[in-house]
């Protein structure tokens, strides 16, 4: 079993014989995005999915180090000091008293599961970045690859690459504290007025509204770029090595403006053109990192985790710069995926057991999650007193399809939750993407979020390159390609005039809800061996529409971490503006529902 | 008892034994702020936590 925690998106997995056989993140059960407690529900989870107590657990790993950490800190102090009291002040107490002993409390937390575990030689430490690596180069269909790692930080790394040969997995390269890639994106991210760890999406998914305008100021005085793609970032701007911020005063000088205030001030085109700037320069240095190490290495696979990784539109540019010929990105890259590249170390690594079924992608599709029978489906729907119909699959697939043709936005909720932040088709809002008002209209009445924010379409894999400039697999959504140009429509001279948010109301494609301000996509590629109703359910669109591509967007408000349980389906679909749930085969439609049972739901959650 | 075995394997394999005399500086100072102060709320800093 692995287990991630304490930092933010706490997670359990489980590997059976090597088989991934179940994982969650804690948020999910706990209902607090991000959360980053002790992953209680998800170890008891993955605990009752594999039929096991934790007395019968094998080995228990954990994601990172740390006393490691804890020596990271200290340096960074003593190199900063006497700056950064103020933050140290603040990080001992926590340290002191809870942090620094983990193991101690770590296997509390695991006795609560079960009285009878005792053995605390089963709990074992692995490295950061060393998880990462494994949980993108074991599940992965390569037999050999390069591995790379990039997020904020871990113990001391912050970027590191490996080479995976078989069961074996070696760092080779490893780019420390206080330099990362991870952590300057983040430093944007809170310049925009966005949260560190939750708003690199919003940042990414605004900086098509924008121009780089910004790039050549940030590659000449934060960053010292290297020819193969290492840096250093001058802490001169910096503040989050000793302050409670990520930026400093030196830092809005230079780009002229002081942090957004998310509260009161409003997103600029001055905001849009500092994430455009941003994303360029990390696409630079992605770019300029992975084509140095296939030069390098010379072998032809890549694997991408690490926060960095979930920026799907960089790992786009590296797929079509065709650098490596196989590019894959674990799917819970962030550090909630930590806990099952930990479990991973320990078996192949250290534990010397080869790999099974290594010609394969042995994610399962990431649908690592829970699961409800019909009987618990039908059981909840009873005792709320909602008003449904059972249908057969076929019937099911045909009216879901039909609805979503006629422009309905429909709660989908089938089989296991996917592990990791993307929503694949079994905890998804579902919407017809041809329609040229479902973008605004899903995004202000049934997501309540910013209206600048894109969406991805899902695809059945064999129609991928009939729509998009793609044909690789992109199972994960992570890779983001353009609308294939016969599919576009092209802009007046008028429409060409316009920026920023105004680009918004252009059609700009024959599925313009899916087709972001610069004609890209973050692509679902979907298969009927991983996920056989969705597969269906797209078929029958297809057949309606000859469409083969629908909406796909998590199950969920914005703040809310995506829904678990059919109970959370149902307050979320009454507290939206959907018209329909889909929960297994069950079909409810929002007016046959009992109005009182609709809650105001959009307060319920913190913004993040 | 255990904890102060472990720390101490960890100084010696990393070869960090330099730090002790910060550590044990940094502890009696981190340990009067842990006694002066009421709990202990973790501020959002990424790079710390």
């Amino acid at each position: 079993m692995g287990i991630s925690a304490f930092y933010h998106d706490s997670a359990a997995a489980m590997i059976k014989d090597g088989e991934i056989i179940a994982a969650a993140q804690e948020e999910r059960f706990t209902r607090k995005k991000h959360d980053s407690g002790y992953p209680y529900n998800a170890v008891n989870f993955v605990l009752k999915f594999a039929k096991i107590k934790l007395n019968e657990v094998d080995h228990i790993v954990f994601y990172e180090k740390p006393f490691l950490k804890f020596e990271r800190l200290l340096e960074t102090y003593v190199a900063f000091a006497p700056k950064g009291f103020k933050s140290f002040a603040k990080a001992m107490p926590i340290w002191l008293r809870e942090k620094l002993f983990q193991k101690k409390l770590i296997i509390d937390y695991l006795k609560s599961h079960d009285d009878n575990f005792k053995d605390e030689k089963k709990i074992l430490f692995s490295e950061h970045h060393l998880s990462h690596a494994a949980s993108a180069f074991y599940p992965s269909p390569f037999k050999n690859a390069i591995i790379l790692t990039a997020d904020g930080v871990g113990e001391w790394a912050t970027t590191t690459v490996a080479i995976g040969n078989k069961n074996n997995l070696e760092i080779k390269k490893e780019l420390h504290f206080p330099h990362s890639l991870g952590l300057l994106y983040s430093a944007f991210t809170y310049y925009a007025g966005f949260k560190v760890n939750s708003g690199e999406y919003k940042l990414m998914g605004l900086a098509p509204y924008g121009k780089p305008k910004y790039t050549n100021l940030i590659l000449n005085n934060l960053i010292d770029l290297k020819e193969d793609g290492t840096f250093m970032l001058d802490q001169k701007y910096f503040n989050y090595s000793t302050g409670l911020t990520m930026t400093n005063e030196n830092f809005n000088i230079l780009f002229g403006q002081p942090v957004r205030k998310p509260e009161t001030d409003k997103i600029t085109q001055f905001h849009m053109d500092i994430a455009a700037s941003i994303q360029e320069v990390t696409e630079k240095i992605m770019l300029m990192l992975t084509k140095s190490l296939r030069k390098e290495y010379k072998i032809p696979n890549l694997c991408l985790a690490g926060g960095v990784a979930l920026n799907c539109v960089a790992n786009g540019k590296i797929l079509k710069e065709k650098i490596f010929e196989n590019v894959w990105v674990q799917p819970a890259a962030g550090d909630a995926g930590g806990s099952l590249g930990a479990a991973l170390a320990y078996w192949h690594i250290d534990l010397q057991k080869e790999r099974k079924n290594i010609e394969n992608d042995n994610m399962k599709g990431s649908y690592l999650g829970n699961y409800f029978t019909e009987g618990e489906i039908e059981k909840t729907l009873m005792e709320i007193d909602a008003d449904f119909k059972l249908m057969t699959e076929d019937d099911l697939i045909e009216k879901t399809a039909s609805e979503i043709s006629k422009g309905k936005a429909i709660g989908w909720f089938q089989g296991r939750m996917e592990f990791g932040p993307r929503a694949l088709g079994n905890r998804s809002i579902l919407g017809d993407p041809r329609s040229d008002k479902m973008q605004k209209n899903l995004n202000l009445k049934v997501k309540y979020r910013e209206s600048f924010r894109p969406f991805a379409p899902s695809v059945l894999n064999e129609n991928v390159s009939d729509w998009f400039e793609i044909n690789t697999d992109s199972p994960y959504m992570l890779f983001v390609a353009d609308v294939k140009k016969e599919k576009t429509l092209k802009m007046s001279d008028d429409q060409k005039s316009l920026f920023g948010i105004d680009l918004l109301n252009i059609k700009r494609s024959e599925i313009p809800a899916v087709t972001h301000v610069d004609y890209s996509a973050r692509i679902q590629t979907v298969y009927e061996d991983t996920n056989k109703k969705y597969y269906k359910l797209i078929k029958k669109f297809k057949e309606l529409t000859n469409c083969p591509v629908l909406i796909n967007t998590s199950f969920n408000i914005r703040g809310e971490p995506i829904v678990n349980t059919p109970l959370e389906a149902f307050n979320c679909f009454m507290g939206t503006e959907l018209d329909a749930l889909v929960i297994g085969n069950y079909y409810l439609e929002k007016e046959k529902q009992n109005i009182n049972l609709k809650k105001d739901y959009s307060d319920q959650f913190e913004l993040d | 008892m255990n904890f102060i075995k472990e720390f101490w394997n960890f100084l010696k394999i990393r070869k960090k034994f330099w730090l002790l005399p910060i550590i044990i500086v940094l502890v009696i100072f981190g340990g009067l702020i842990v006694l002066s102060q009421g709990s202990a709320v973790a501020p959002f800093i990424y790079a710390i936590f």
